[in-house]
């Protein structure tokens, strides 16, 4: 369910490092809880963001949920998928409806977070 | 087929557009008594159009009528039950009413001299004092426009004082559970948010509140009786741990419906909090109310309250507004003054001991459901009820069926739905808030229709997911109406 090759935070979003650049978005568990989602309101371009602050936010039929930043860095990318398709975090949050790529300022912040196995033990208790 | 001037208003009503007929007209012009002018020629033929595409055109009485059938489409109080929790939509006595239209005091205006306003100073001066007393705090400002605007202004005191002994502090605890104002309003009052999480009995965790309150934490935002309809037990420990800490406990007073009479904010150590009139003192709510959030502070905030304040000389009422210290207006002239009124004829009209009553009510009446109700619905968290009883669906949407369905199927019994997936911390929550308002049969009919639906859930989920049946319109797609809605109105293709 969790892909290996991701790390993952305890308020449910996923990040997948290659270089210097990293992928966010959120777990199938966040899409799952929330239900329906309808909007997500994601950072500009080049704006900075921080490990564990907030960047964003998505919208669901239920609620309105903080998108925390898995990691330190500048926005360099952001899917333009979503404006039109936000139900495509409903259908693939772990592939194609990525929400930003960034550009990591930080590396070694990525020890704080949890691997798959950690990730899916915690959801599963939780 | 039938053939209709129009529906019958319990049936679905068409859009303006689509009645509209080309030449029909609302008004009638008198001649000009000026020369006419082309306005091509005045203005240019590409500044002027001689109609507007699609506009509606219908006459007066289409229009009235249109709207008068809308209008009965509305559900209210005043036609029943209306189970909504944390917010307490209880019925608007009439009297309330009455004393409000009083002439004196619906044409009474804000710039009239204090001389010819004492009247109004003394109502409003009657209505802090009772708010005190309800509250046990020492002054209330009966300023803010609504809840919203209350916790803003209770924010603003707390960063005064704390400015004023020389530090703002950065920081502000709000529990998971809160209602989502409060985390805004501590954005708005330029504070950080820092969430605390409940502990399994749906309250606040105070060791956890231990570990979080340093010198950078200005104030807690706690509801109380808290979201999940549950009376914080821990609260003295609460307010100690924050006061040994020069922390602030704030008091969002949603659910103060729960106390008023029995148990009162200023006893148990909170330093300031906000009453919701709409909800606790029975003025109107929704619809534009409008509202009105009071808040009422302990002796040492209130040199910060806003101005004017109220004060007595020997030539009666004045305004005073020589407070060097207080934060400054939050609105125009002295609150929504109507709503004033009305919530201390209320008050009046029922006493101390009435008020007491009203609140017994409304506990036995959300508790009497939670024991009708608990075969069926799994109760999110044991700790006894206070004014309202959280469910979640657990055993419901094991079935398919989750508590917007449920809701949903409510209307097929003739009943407004409850609060649907609030507060987020309950899984799939079912909130539902009777108040004092309704009688025992009322609440009897009500739990019938909930075991029923209970019941077609085990036997026929469909039937539930599928309703509304019995509605001018069936069961709406909420998703695509969020995901693409159609804000403006097209002809037909």
């Amino acid at each position: 369910m969790y892909p290996e090759n991701y790390r993952y935070t305890k308020e449910h979003e996923w990040v997948r490092v290659e270089g210097n650049i990293a992928t966010v978005g959120i777990t199938h568990h966040a899409q799952e809880e929330l239900g329906d989602i309808v909007y997500a309101d994601l950072p500009k371009l080049g704006a900075n963001v921080e490990q564990g602050k907030t960047m964003g936010s998505v919208e669901s039929v239920k609620a309105v949920s903080d998108i925390f930043s898995p990691l330190s860095g500048e926005v360099m990318e952001v899917n333009e998928l979503l404006a039109t398709k936000p139900e495509k975090l409903n259908e693939d949050p772990h592939g194609e409806a990525w929400l930003v790529k960034i550009r990591v300022t930080a590396p070694s912040e990525i020890e704080a977070l949890l691997s798959a196995a950690d990730y899916q033990a915690y959801v599963g208790a939780e | 087929m039938i053939k209709k001037v129009r529906p019958h208003p319990t049936q679905n009503e068409p859009l303006l557009f689509e009645i509209s007929s080309p030449g029909k007209m609302g008004y009638q012009l008198p001649d000009l008594d000026v020369p006419s002018l082309d306005p091509i020629a005045a203005l240019g033929a590409e500044n002027t159009r001689s109609e507007i595409e699609d506009f509606p055109e219908v006459s007066e009485v289409d229009a009235i009528r249109h709207f008068t059938r809308l209008s009965t489409w509305n559900y209210a109080i005043d036609l029943g039950l209306y189970p909504l929790g944390s917010c307490s939509m209880k019925y608007n006595p009439r009297v309330n009413e009455a004393v409000a239209r009083t002439d004196g005091l619906a044409w009474i205006h804000p710039y009239q001299p204090d001389s010819r306003s004492q009247g109004a100073m003394e109502i409003t001066a009657t209505l802090e004092a009772a708010l005190a007393e309800i509250t046990g705090m020492d002054a209330v400002t009966l300023q803010p426009a609504a809840g919203a605007q209350g916790e803003f202004t209770g924010l603003l005191l707390v960063r005064a004082w704390l400015q004023s002994l020389g530090n703002a502090r950065r920081r502000v605890l709000v529990p998971d559970s809160a209602h989502g104002t409060n985390p805004a309003t501590v954005h708005m009052a330029g504070y950080e948010v820092a969430h605390i999480a409940s502990n399994a009995r749906g309250m606040v965790d105070t060791a956890a509140l231990e570990r979080m309150v340093d010198q950078d934490v200005a104030a807690l935002m706690l509801t109380n009786p808290n979201t999940v309809g549950v009376f914080e037990e821990q609260i003295g420990d609460i307010a100690r741990i924050l006061h040994a800490k020069d922390a602030l406990l704030y008091m969002d007073g949603a659910n103060m419906n729960a106390l008023v009479g029995i148990a009162r904010p200023g006893d148990f150590g909170v330093d300031v909090m906000h009453l919701n009139l709409h909800k606790t003192f029975s003025t109107p709510h929704g619809g534009g109310g409008p509202g009105s959030g009071p808040v009422a502070v302990k002796k040492f905030l209130e040199p910060f309250l806003p101005l004017p304040r109220l004060k007595r000389t020997d030539d009666g009422w004045r305004w005073d507004y020589d407070r060097p210290q207080s934060i400054g207006r939050v609105r125009a002239f002295y609150g929504n003054f109507g709503v004033l009124v009305r919530a201390l004829a209320y008050i009046m009209a029922h006493g101390g001991d009435g008020l007491k009553r009203a609140t017994l009510d409304a506990l036995l009446n959300a508790n009497y459901l939670r024991k009708l109700l608990e075969g069926c619905y799994e109760i999110a968290y044991d700790a006894p009820s206070m004014h309202e009883c959280v469910f979640t669906d657990r055993r419901q949407a094991a079935r398919g069926a989750p508590t917007g369905a449920i809701a949903k199927r409510l209307i097929d019994y003739g009943f407004h739905p409850y609060t649907v997936s609030f507060p987020l911390i309950v899984h799939g929550a079912l909130m539902i808030e009777p108040t004092e308002t309704e009688s025992k049969l009322e609440l009897d009919l009500f739990a019938e229709a909930m075991i029923d639906i209970a019941n077609e859930i085990e036997n026929d989920p469909k039937l539930v997911l599928k309703a509304p049946h019995s509605t001018r319109i069936a069961k709406v797609d909420e998703v695509a109406a969020a995901r693409r809605p159609i804000l403006k109105w097209r002809p037909p293709t």
